[in-house]
C-alpha cells in the first residue's frame, strides 16, 4: 500500500513537473528579450517598435486615439493599453492583482477616490520626484491636493475632473411654470413640490448605487467624512453621522418619501430610459455627465434639444460651496518595471494637445489642464448637448476653480458599500436619513478597527 | 473505481491458478498492475489535486490568518478567529438563512414541476412529445449568466413585458418583497428542464412488463403513476435533491447577474458566496473570504450529511 502511495505521488510529481517545465519555458523566454518583458495582448499598435514599453490599463473611449497620440510624440517609450473595464470592474482586477502581488500593470487608470485605498497597501508610488512636481502649476489646487499624500507624495497625474452642476430640461420647466432654475436646495425642494402637484413627471433622482454623489453632496453641506494622512497610516478620524452628513440624507429621505424624486439606481438601462422618456426633470451631475448620456443616447431623438445646466443648488448662497463628482488620474504601481519610465507615461499620457481638445470637444472628460480651462476655445465653447450654452464658462469652470479637493480615506470600497445599503432602505422607506448616517458611521467604524485601524470620531 | 479493482484482482487470480507460474513472479506482476492502475487514475489524481485538494487546503491555510489594511498588510496567524467572526457576523448569517429558505420553498416546486413534466412526458405519446421536451429542457441549454440577463430585460419596470401588461402599478419582481419569487423563477426556469431530463431517463429505464401486470389487476394511469412509476424513479429524486441542495446554497450566479438591475434589493451580502466573494474581491479580505467559504462548506456538508441520513433507506445513490 505504502509503495502504491509513493508510485502514485511520483507520477503525480513527474507529471506536474512536465506542467511546469512548460511554464516555465515560456516566461524565460520572454524575459530573455531585456530587461522589462516584451508585451504582447496590446489593443493598439506601437509606432516605435523599438523602445521600452509600458503597460496601461484605462477606459476613457477616446484611449485608442489617446494612446496613438502618445506612442508617436515619444520615440523612447511606447504604451501598450488594454482596457480591463469600467470603474469598479477595473478596480476588482487591480485589487486582486495587489493581493496576488502580480498581474498589475505599470500605469493604472484610477478615480482619486481610490487612490488612498491602494496607497496603503503599498501598491502606487510617489512620482512627485519622477517630475509630478513640474506639472503641479497645470493643476488647479483642489484637483492637485485629490491626488496627494503627505508630505508632498504625489501617486497619480490627474486628467479629468467632475465639478457637480445641475442638468435640468427645459420642456419639463417652461410646462410647470419654473422660469428660473432652483438657486438653493430649498427652491429645488419647493420646484419639486410645484411639479409634483401639478401632476408632473419625477423631479429628480436619489440613486442609491452612486455613494459617491451622495458622499459629495454631504460634503457640500460642510461634511468631513474622514481625516486621513498618509503620514499617519494608522490612525483615522471617521465622522459620518454629523448633522450635515445626516442634514443631506433626510433632505433626500423626505423628497423620496413625498414621491418627488425617483428611487431608481443610475447608470442601468432602465434609468436612461427614463432619463430619455421625460421621467426626471433635473439630473444632479458632474461635468462629464454630458458625454456619458450622450454616449447612453440622450439627447437624440425626442429628448434633443430640451437640456440646460445651471449651477448646483446651494445650502446658502452667501456661502456657495462647490464639490465633485468622480474625475480620473494615472498613477503608477508598485510592480512597474521602470518607474521612472513609467511615471513619464503616467504624466505624459492624455497631457498632449490634441488629446485634451478631443476629450473635451467629444464630452469624454473634463480636463483639469490650467491650459484647456484657461483656453479661449474651451471657455468659448458652445456645447451641443445644451442647445448651444456656454455650458464651460458659464457653470462647470467656475465650479472647478471653487473646488477645494476632498479628503478621501483607505477605507471607500467599505464605505461605498455601506453607504449604498443604507441608502436602499432610504429609498424603501425603512430607514430615515439619520438612522442611515448613524448605522454607517457604526458599521464604518467597527470595520476600520478590524482592519487595525486607531480609529476617532 | 471501487468496482474496477475486485475484478482485477480475481482476474489475475484465475491465470495465476491455471498457468501456474512461480509464486515470485505473480506477485510482482501483481505489482506492475497496481502500478499501472495508478498510472490510469494519475490524469484525474492530478487535476483533482491541483485543482481541488490544493486550493482547499491553501484556503484553510488563508482562512487561519488575519490581514488589516492598517497593519501593513502582514498576515498575522490568529486560529479560528475569522470562523468565530464568520458565525457571529449578521450578514453571513443572514445569507445562509435566505439560501435556506430558499431550499426549503424552491427545491418543492423544482421538483412538482420537473416530476409532473416527466410523468406526462412519458405517458402521453403524440408527435408533440420530442418537441415538448426538447423545449422543457432548453432553458438549461441556455448558460446561466446569459438566462440572468435576459430575466434582467424581461424584469425591467421600464420596458419589460410586466408594463405593458399592467401599466404604471406594474409589480417589479426584483423588489426587496418579491425579489425571492424573482429569483425563484429564474432558477425553476433554468433547471426543471435538466431535472426532468433525469427523472424521464429513470422512467424510461422501468419494465413495461409492470404496467402490464397494474393493468391487469385493474391499476389506472394514477395509480400506475402513483403506486409504481414515483417509487421506481426515487433514487433519481434523491440524486436530485442533493444537486438541488447543494446548487442553491451555493447560490451565486443569477443574483450577483440580477444585482445592477435590482435596485439595491441584492445586497453585498445577499448570499454567503457572493458575501464571500465581495470580502475578497471588494474589500481585500481574503482571509475572512477563505473562512467564510469554509464557514459555508461546513453548513453544506452538514446539510447534505442530514438529509442523506435521512434518505439512506429510500433510493440506491450513494449506498
Amino acid at each position: 500500500m505504502k509503495k502504491k502511495a509513493l508510485v502514485a505521488v511520483l507520477t503525480a510529481v513527474a507529471l506536474a513537473g512536465t506542467l511546469a517545465a512548460c511554464s516555465s519555458g515560456g516566461s524565460s523566454s520572454s524575459a530573455s528579450s531585456g530587461t522589462s518583458p516584451k508585451l504582447s495582448n496590446c489593443s493598439n499598435k506601437y509606432v516605435y517598435p523599438k523602445a521600452p514599453e509600458v503597460s496601461v490599463w484605462g477606459w476613457y473611449p477616446n484611449m485608442k486615439l489617446v494612446v496613438d497620440n502618445f506612442n508617436k510624440l515619444h520615440k523612447d517609450v511606447q504604451i501598450c493599453w488594454n482596457n480591463v473595464g469600467q470603474g469598479g470592474d477595473e478596480y476588482t482586477k487591480v485589487q486582486t492583482a495587489i493581493t496576488a502581488k502580480k498581474g498589475l500593470p505599470d500605469v493604472v487608470m484610477l478615480e482619486a477616490d481610490h487612490l488612498a485605498t491602494y496607497e496603503i497597501q503599498g501598491a502606487l508610488v510617489d512620482i512627485s520626484k519622477y517630475g509630478a512636481d513640474k506639472v503641479k502649476s497645470n493643476f488647479s489646487a483642489g484637483a492637485w491636493n485629490d491626488v496627494s499624500g503627505a508630505g508632498g507624495a504625489v501617486y497619480a497625474a490627474p486628467v479629468d475632473g467632475g465639478p457637480l452642476a445641475l442638468i435640468y430640461r427645459t420642456d419639463i420647466f417652461t410646462k410647470y411654470g419654473i422660469t428660473t432654475p432652483p438657486k438653493t436646495w430649498a427652491e429645488y425642494a419647493a420646484d419639486a413640490a410645484k411639479v409634483k402637484a401639478a401632476g408632473g413627471p419625477l423631479f429628480g433622482d436619489f440613486g442609491a448605487n452612486v455613494p459617491a454623489l451622495t458622499m459629495a453632496l454631504q460634503i457640500q453641506k460642510g461634511a468631513t467624512p474622514f481625516a486621513y494622512s498618509s503620514a499617519s497610516p494608522k490612525s483615522i478620524k471617521i465622522d459620518l453621522d454629523d448633522q450635515t452628513s445626516q442634514d443631506v440624507l433626510n433632505y433626500w429621505a423626505g423628497l423620496v418619501a413625498n414621491k418627488e424624486v425617483g428611487t431608481a439606481d443610475q447608470f442601468t438601462t432602465d434609468y436612461i430610459s427614463g432619463v430619455v422618456g421625460g421621467k426626471y426633470a433635473t439630473y444632479v451631475s458632474a461635468a462629464w455627465a454630458p458625454g456619458y448620456l450622450t454616449g447612453a443616447g440622450v439627447g437624440k431623438g425626442a429628448s434633443s434639444g430640451v437640456w440646460a445646466v445651471a449651477p448646483l443648488p446651494q445650502w446658502s448662497t452667501s456661502k456657495p460651496v462647490q464639490t465633485n463628482w468622480g474625475g480620473s488620474a494615472f498613477a503608477v504601481t508598485n510592480q512597474a518595471t521602470d518607474k521612472k519610465l513609467a511615471a513619464e507615461v503616467a504624466l505624459g499620457i492624455y497631457a498632449d494637445p490634441a488629446s485634451l481638445k478631443n476629450g473635451w470637444e467629444n464630452q469624454i472628460i473634463f480636463p483639469l489642464n490650467q491650459s484647456v480651462l484657461k483656453s479661449s476655445a474651451f471657455l468659448s465653447n458652445k456645447s451641443t448637448f445644451f442647445s448651444g450654452q456656454t455650458a464651460n464658462k458659464d457653470v462647470y469652470v467656475p465650479a472647478e476653480n471653487a473646488y477645494k479637493g476632498i479628503n478621501y480615506s483607505p477605507l471607500t470600497v467599505y464605505y461605498y458599500a455601506q453607504l449604498q445599503a443604507e441608502s436602499t432602505k432610504i429609498n424603501q422607506g425603512t430607514e430615515t436619513g439619520a438612522q442611515a448616517a448613524a448605522t454607517v458611521q457604526a458599521s464604518l467604524v467597527k470595520y476600520a478597527k478590524s482592519q487595525g485601524f486607531t480609529v476617532t470620531q | 473505481m471501487a468496482n474496477a479493482q475486485p475484478t482485477l484482482v480475481t482476474k489475475s487470480a484465475r491465470q495465476s491458478s491455471v498457468g501456474a507460474p512461480p509464486r515470485r513472479s505473480v506477485k510482482s506482476r501483481e505489482r506492475r498492475r497496481g502500478r499501472i492502475g495508478w498510472l490510469f487514475i494519475a490524469p484525474f489524481a492530478l487535476v483533482f489535486v491541483v485543482f481541488l485538494v490544493a486550493p482547499l487546503a491553501y484556503a484553510f491555510y488563508l482562512s487561519l490568518y488575519t490581514k488589516g489594511l492598517a497593519t501593513g498588510g502582514v498576515p498575522v496567524f490568529s486560529g479560528v478567529a475569522n470562523y468565530i467572526q464568520a458565525f457571529t457576523d449578521p450578514v453571513f448569517l443572514g445569507g445562509v438563512l435566505f439560501v435556506a429558505h430558499f431550499a426549503l420553498v424552491l427545491i418543492p416546486v423544482q421538483m412538482i414541476i420537473s416530476l409532473a413534466a416527466a410523468l406526462v412526458l412519458d405517458a402521453v405519446v403524440t408527435r408533440f412529445t420530442r418537441f415538448a421536451r426538447l423545449m422543457i429542457f432548453l432553458p438549461y441549454a441556455v448558460p446561466a449568466v446569459i438566462g440572468a440577463l435576459m430575466w434582467g430585460f424581461l424584469y425591467s419596470p421600464n420596458f419589460g413585458p410586466l408594463t405593458q401588461l399592467f401599466g404604471a402599478n406594474a409589480p417589479f419582481p426584483l423588489s426587496p418583497d418579491n425579489v425571492f419569487y424573482g429569483l425563484m423563477n429564474v432558477v425553476t426556469w433554468q433547471w426543471a428542464g435538466y431535472y426532468m431530463i433525469i427523472i424521464y431517463a429513470a422512467l424510461r429505464s422501468i419494465d413495461p412488463t409492470l404496467y402490464e401486470a397494474a393493468r391487469i389487476d385493474g391499476a389506472n394511469a394514477w395509480q400506475v403513476a402513483w403506486r409504481i412509476k414515483v417509487p421506481m424513479v426515487s433514487s433519481a429524486l434523491v440524486l436530485i435533491l442533493v444537486f438541488a441542495l447543494i446548487g442553491t446554497l451555493q447560490f451565486f450566479t443569477e443574483p450577483s447577474i440580477l444585482a445592477p438591475v435590482s435596485n439595491g434589493s441584492i445586497t453585498l451580502g445577499f448570499t454567503p458566496n457572493i458575501y464571500a466573494f465581495n470580502q475578497a474581491f471588494q474589500y481585500s479580505n481574503v482571509n475572512y473570504a477563505s473562512a467564510l467559504s469554509f464557514a459555508l462548506g461546513i453548513v453544506v456538508f452538514i446539510a447534505v450529511y442530514i438529509f442523506l441520513f435521512a434518505t439512506r433507506n429510500r433510493g440506491s445513490f450513494l449506498k
